[in-house]
């Protein structure tokens, strides 16, 4: 199987090439057109809040093997700001940026794991998994 | 440039400039930008080309000079490929080394004298490189600009009724384009609803969500409704995943649909006659 792929994202554009490749390989592994919306909207809302709040960064996207299962992992990762309280930026409607504030909590909602890594000025790594059904 | 390097290339002006032009009259074969230019077109240029770079160089100016700099530009213009000036200036260089390599100079001077030669056209190397980016820059503005407006037209199907269709992914700048497009139009039209179409939109996320919840909330402040159309099965998904509500926004399956409720609020009917 393929190994980790990854965008370098430092613009919006970027956040589109990061989506493509998400939807892909989310295509190439078998996934249902809903799970592959739901897997390119989360690599969406990771890639952009990396360039809002970070500036740069990076998502690395590889199949994955689990005991009886297989599945996509996502690795989104940056060394901006960090992220102080992250049960608040859980919440659904927690913003610094005027946004819905629903970008965290909706990418949750739409992947099977969900794993946050944030301390203040040294980044952020987030890693999810869908798997297919 | 230092005086000999002067004299070198003065003295062998007409030699250095035979080679080069021998060497770059091949240059038109395999270049498909240069098919259709006549062979005497094609040598035309090469003179133009070798009479003002040699002037150039052996003026010895600090800056290119008007002439060269025009050649340049009107090259780049008229679609020449823009290795014909870059090869055209490494051939000069290797030319002129050759040139200054059969005098009889010791190895020091006549590195000096390649030397401040390669810096006189390194010169020349960025004008072109700053012409040509700016150039490339200014055509790519025009083209994004026009596909900002092909890609959010605003379409009034029926007497104060208007379509958006939206088409492609969308960033900040087309998000704004969007908005105000849609406003002006929809005043301009006396819009009193106005549909915006999203089948053509790859995926929903919380920033798309959010642009089209504030046209929609601005279309209403300018007294019109919006209908939001075209939400595929999995966009309805995963905008529910994300956790956005929409149901304060009429929302119709299909644009046909949404013409239907449009024509209904306008108090509107379409009847088939018999
Ligand atoms: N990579 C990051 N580095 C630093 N802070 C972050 C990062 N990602 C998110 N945050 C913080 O978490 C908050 C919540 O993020 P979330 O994606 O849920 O909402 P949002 O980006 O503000 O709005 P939306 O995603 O709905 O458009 C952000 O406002 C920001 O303060
Ligand atoms: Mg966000």
């Amino acid at each position: 199987m393929a190994a980790q792929t990854c965008v370098d994202v430092r613009n919006e554009w970027d956040i589109v090439s990061a989506r493509q490749l998400g939807r892909d390989l989310s295509k190439e592994l078998g996934f249902s057109s809903v799970d592959q919306a739901r897997i390119t909207t989360a690599i969406s809302e990771l890639a952009r809040n990396i360039y809002l709040y970070a500036g740069k960064g990076k998502v690395c996207i590889e199949p994955v093997k689990d005991v009886n299962r297989s599945g996509l992992q996502i690795i989104a990762s940056d060394t901006g700001p960090g992220i102080q309280d992250i049960r608040k930026v859980m919440q659904d409607g927690f913003t610094t940026s005027g946004g819905l504030g629903a970008g965290l909590p909706g990418v949750k909602r739409l992947m099977d794991e969900f794993s946050i890594n944030s301390s203040v000025d040294i980044g952020t790594e987030i890693l999810i998994t869908k798997w297919l059904r | 440039m230092n005086s000999t390097a002067f004299q070198v290339i003065k003295h062998n002006r007409l030699s250095i400039i035979e080679r080069w032009q021998e060497e770059m009259s091949n240059f038109q074969e395999g270049e498909r930008e240069l098919t259709h230019v006549t062979r005497e077109v094609f040598l035309n240029a090469n003179t133009e080309f070798i009479d003002k770079l040699m002037a150039q160089v052996t003026n010895d100016h600090e800056t290119i000079s008007p002439e060269l700099k025009d050649f340049f530009e009107r090259t780049i213009q008229i679609g020449w490929p823009l290795n014909y000036i870059t090869q055209g200036l490494q051939t000069f260089l290797r030319v002129t080394l050759q040139v200054i390599m059969d005098q009889d100079f010791d190895k020091e001077e006549a590195f000096k004298i390649y030397d401040l030669l390669d810096r006189s056209i390194d010169g020349l190397f960025n004008e072109i490189v700053q012409y040509t980016t700016h150039t490339w820059k200014n055509t790519i503005s025009v083209q994004k600009m026009a596909l900002l407006e092909l890609s959010a037209p605003l379409i009034p199907v029926f007497e104060h009724i208007t379509v958006m269709p939206l088409i492609g992914t969308i960033d900040t700048e087309r998000a704004k384009w969007i908005m105000e497009n849609l406003l002006e139009g929809a005043i301009k039209h006396r819009s009193q609803v106005v549909l915006i179409d999203i089948t053509g939109v790859p995926i929903v996320d919380t920033m798309v969500a959010h642009h089209i919840i504030q046209a929609a909330e601005a279309v209403r402040l300018i007294g019109a409704k919006c209908i939001l159309v075209g939400i595929r099965p999995e966009i309805a998904q995963t905008i529910v995943n994300l956790g956005i509500d929409l149901s304060e926004f009429p929302t119709r399956s299909n644009l046909l649909k949404g013409i239907e409720a449009a024509l209904e609020l306008t108090n509107k009917k379409i009847e088939t006659l018999s």
